[in-house]
């Protein structure tokens, strides 16, 4: 099969996901939508490493995978305590930084 | 069709109808399913790219710890909270299409017209060291050993930064069991509120007991289910 199918999928996907981060109101749907383009990445990373026939791909994305995981906790610690201050999950609520 | 091409059209599909329905389900639970459906979808796509590794690692890091992290945090937050149409930007719904359908056609156009390559398959690769697993660790542990130990202290700064911002300061002190019990003496119900009307009629908590004159006692209720006239009017704005 044609691997670009696989690099046009992982576009297709991370174009959504970056659609969800741009359209999307509450903060943790903008978080998953930045895990689909995350996904997305190591959706390449993993079809590149099998069109050229060495395992590097895979192992940068485990690592995208370890960063993910780490961004998640942070993010979400985040979340919660701007949740607790402002008694919402919405982007805009958090805006004390704008002007 | 050979079957790494049908599983690849399935999951495909797939995939993109869990990230298209994490798009525009409004509440924020269907989202996470809808995210877990197409990592699960991906997963299965690692398996044809000859990645079992990789594959058994993203079940079990997003659909399995990831996800289940949103879940609960969502349950922290409210599960109710979805999302408001109203837009606060003016123009930025048809700004955002414009831009998701210009970016995916980049890539898209640029994927298709400039990289054409040969597709070597994992055979040799997996093979070298006995299997995907074997390989991997022989990368990890060789080449790439020194950003797995940064990998570590990264994943230890973000335990221990989630554990700094999770971490509520106490301003008030610890009431001890004497203040309470003098509150309580002071207060107009020493005795424990009444129990729920559960068992009488119906078998729900948010059923009040009936008084001996047949009216229903709202403080027989735990909080979150009393009905006064204010919060009857708040709700109602809440629901819409």
């Amino acid at each position: 099969m044609n691997p670009n199918n696989y690099l046009i999928l992982a576009a297709i996907l991370f174009t959504i996901g970056a659609f969800g981060v741009v359209i999307r109101r509450n903060a943790i749907i903008v978080f998953m939508s930045v895990e689909m383009m995350l996904n997305a990445a190591n959706l390449a990373f993993a079809s590149a490493a099998h069109t050229t026939g060495s395992l590097d791909g895979q192992v940068i994305a485990f690592f995208v995978m370890v960063v993910a995981a780490a961004e998640v906790v942070v993010g979400l610690a985040i979340i919660v305590t701007i949740f607790r201050t402002r008694r919402s999950a919405s982007i805009d609520e958090a805006n004390l930084l704008k002007y | 069709m050979s079957g790494e091409s049908v599983v690849f059209w399935i999951t495909g599909i797939f995939a993109v109808v869990g990230a298209l329905g994490m798009i525009v389900s409004r509440k924020a639970v269907h989202s996470a399913l809808w995210v877990a459906f197409a990592m699960v979808n991906l997963a299965i796509l690692y398996f044809t790219l000859e990645a079992p590794f990789l594959a058994t690692t993203q079940i079990v890091v997003y659909t399995g710890a990831v996800m289940m992290l949103f879940l609960f945090v969502l349950m922290i937050v409210g599960v109710d909270s979805s999302d408001s149409l109203l837009e606060t930007l003016k123009g930025q719904r048809l700004l955002a299409i414009l831009f998701g359908l210009a970016f995916g056609a980049l890539l898209i156009s640029a994927i298709t017209s400039t990289i054409s390559v040969r597709n070597n398959g994992l055979e040799v690769a997996n093979g070298d060291y006995g299997g995907n697993i074997q390989g991997l660790a022989h990368l990890i542990f060789g080449r790439y050993l020194l950003a797995f130990e940064v990998t570590s202290a990264l994943l230890i700064t973000a335990a221990l930064g989630a554990m700094v911002l999770a971490h509520r300061e106490r301003w008030t002190p610890r009431k001890t069991h004497i203040e309470m019990s003098k509150e309580r003496t002071f207060s107009n119900q020493v005795t424990p509120l009444p129990n729920p009307g559960v068992l009488a009629r119906h078998n729900a908590v948010d059923t009040p007991a009936l008084l001996p004159d047949g009216s229903p006692s709202q403080a027989s209720l735990p909080v979150q289910f009393r009905e006064t006239a204010q919060d009857s009017d708040n709700s109602k704005e809440v629901t819409s």
